[in-house]
């Protein structure tokens, strides 16, 4: 089990090194050691904030802090610099992934959502846009993929005008119906906008 | 250092009793002052501390912008300053020092402060800051011990430096909350005093080392009344709510906590976070700002178009409990 001695160390350097263990560390303990109460604090927050377990035992002067880091949480590749989750959106505008064969864009597109699914990394927000809105509808091969990412938190959006024009009002299967305004404030807001 | 800490030493220190010293050691203000005859006091203060920005020159006009602030916080103008420097000389290029000092002068060329000398001493870690020397009429003198009941309590710039300085430090913080933290910190509080003098205010203290609350609570025991706060009225920078939540509080806040917390009420529905940062220690804080309610709008109304456009009412002095913050 990996020690972090930070000990003597003062503010927010304890923090720094937690991260850094953190973020080598795959899944399980960590014991983080420092001398001061302000520092107790800090470092017990920031496990916290990245979703792990923290347990505190106070040893004479110094704090004992068990982290305990559950797999998948916070993988380094999803947090930024200032240690909040990246904000990854995609946004999909056609049924089809690709401009070439229907029939091979329809298999690429189910595909693609399949194998989004399977990664570890998951983005927070897919926008289905123009004929995109079908996907979510009643009859689409690639419905269980867009339920399943739905469930595992991956907010799914669906453009109210586009649902209108392709008459699916009342069979819409999952994510939620959004307007322009929404869709566009999320694509700016996001650290990443991928379009498939 | 911390306000316990502070406090122990000097408790009890044989200070000695002159009726020149209108306002000294015992009401923990920002500035000493000492009056000259009918119509002038002299009004001293001096701050000094480590880098808390990578850019030398800015670090300049942040230490001077809050040297000279204490000045400001009393009513007073400030005239002349003297640099205080520790560098390690040997170990860091001259011009670094040069940058710093450049930074400085250009904040006393605003504020229309004199520069006539200095002190510098050879320290591995790096500190800058000033002695000030400014005037203020004996009877215009704005102390902490005046805010009265029914006052409104403004506050001109937001809070949040100390956790946004400690997220830079730990290489966490975006550039985006530095800049807005170091344009802030490099605003004088040379208007926001000339326009609350004429707003009547009745008393004031600028926010620094022990914190919104520290030094709110300073003003109210001094003052002999309570306040009332309202959180979510509170100017802050949004980040320092990220970064306080990652962990990244500088150790100062801590010890203002445990120290200030006994005489803080704090309701229910204030999130913690928010409370984190009452206690953060700023670096060229706001001014705290306590006059009559019916100027209260108007002074942030004037505030506002002087630029100083986060100021607003934050909370008013009430009569009980003495001495105590209730945070709503």
């Amino acid at each position: 089990m990996p020690v972090i001695d930070c000990r003597g160390l003062a503010c927010p350097q304890p923090v720094v090194n937690t991260k850094q263990a953190l973020d080598q560390l795959k899944e399980g303990e960590l014991v983080v050691i420092v001398d001061n109460a302000s520092s107790c604090g800090n470092v017990e927050r920031f496990a916290q904030s990245q979703g792990c377990q923290v347990k505190v035992e106070r040893r004479e002067q110094n704090f004992y802090l068990n982290i305990q880091k559950a797999k998948g949480k916070n993988e380094g590749n999803m947090a930024r610099p200032d240690g909040k989750a990246k904000k990854v959106v995609i946004y999909i505008n056609s049924d089809l992934l690709g401009g070439g064969d229907e029939a091979l864009g329809s298999f690429l597109m189910k595909a693609f959502l399949k194998t989004l699914l399977d990664l570890e990394t998951k983005p927070s927000r897919l926008i289905l846009v123009n004929s995109g809105v079908q996907l979510a509808a009643e009859g689409s091969k690639v419905l269980e993929s867009l339920q399943m990412l739905s469930e595992k938190g991956v907010e799914i959006v669906c453009c109210g005008t586009c649902i209108d024009f392709y008459e699916l009002k009342g069979k819409m299967k999952t994510g939620m119906i959004s307007n322009m305004y929404d869709i566009i404030q999320s694509m700016l807001e996001a650290d990443r906008v991928i379009r498939p | 250092m911390g306000p316990e800490d502070l406090d122990q030493i000097l408790k009890g220190l044989p200070l000695p009793k002159d009726p020149k010293v209108l306002v000294g050691l015992d009401t923990s203000d920002d500035a000493g002052v000492y009056q000259l005859n009918d119509e002038v006091a002299l009004v001293q203060t001096v701050d000094f501390f480590t880098p808390i920005v990578d850019d030398p020159f800015t670090f300049g006009q942040i230490a001077v912008a809050n040297a000279l602030s204490d000045v400001y916080a009393m009513g007073g103008t400030p005239l002349t300053g003297m640099n205080l420097v520790a560098f390690p000389i040997k170990t860091l290029s001259p011009s670094i020092l040069k940058e710093i000092l450049l930074g400085g002068l250009s904040k006393m060329e605003e504020a229309g402060v004199a520069l006539v000398g200095g002190h510098s001493i050879e320290d591995p870690e790096i500190k800058y800051g000033l002695a000030v020397t400014g005037v203020v009429h004996p009877k215009k003198i704005l102390t902490n011990a005046k805010a009265k009941k029914g006052d409104k309590l403004v506050l001109t710039k937001p809070l949040g430096t100390g956790i946004i300085s400690t997220a830079l430090k730990g290489g966490m913080a975006s550039e985006e909350a530095v800049r807005k933290i170091v344009e802030s910190m490099v605003t004088l509080n040379q208007t926001a005093s000339e326009w609350m003098k004429k707003f009547g205010a009745h008393a004031c203290t600028d926010i620094t080392g022990f914190s919104f609350i520290g030094h709110a609570l300073e003003m109210a025991i001094a003052s002999r009344v309570g306040m009332v706060i309202q959180s979510k009225a509170i100017p802050i920078f949004p980040e320092a709510m990220d970064y306080a939540k990652l962990g990244l509080i500088p150790g100062g806040a801590y010890s203002n906590r445990d120290f200030f917390s006994c005489r803080v009420e704090v309701h229910s529905n204030v999130p913690d976070l928010l409370v984190d940062i009452l206690y953060d220690p700023q670096t060229s804080g706001g001014l705290l700002i306590s006059l009559p309610s019916n100027e209260a709008e108007k002074l942030v109304a004037s505030l506002k178009k002087e630029g100083h456009i986060h100021s607003c009412i934050v909370g008013e002095v009430v009569e009980e409990p003495r001495g105590k913050i209730r945070l709503l």
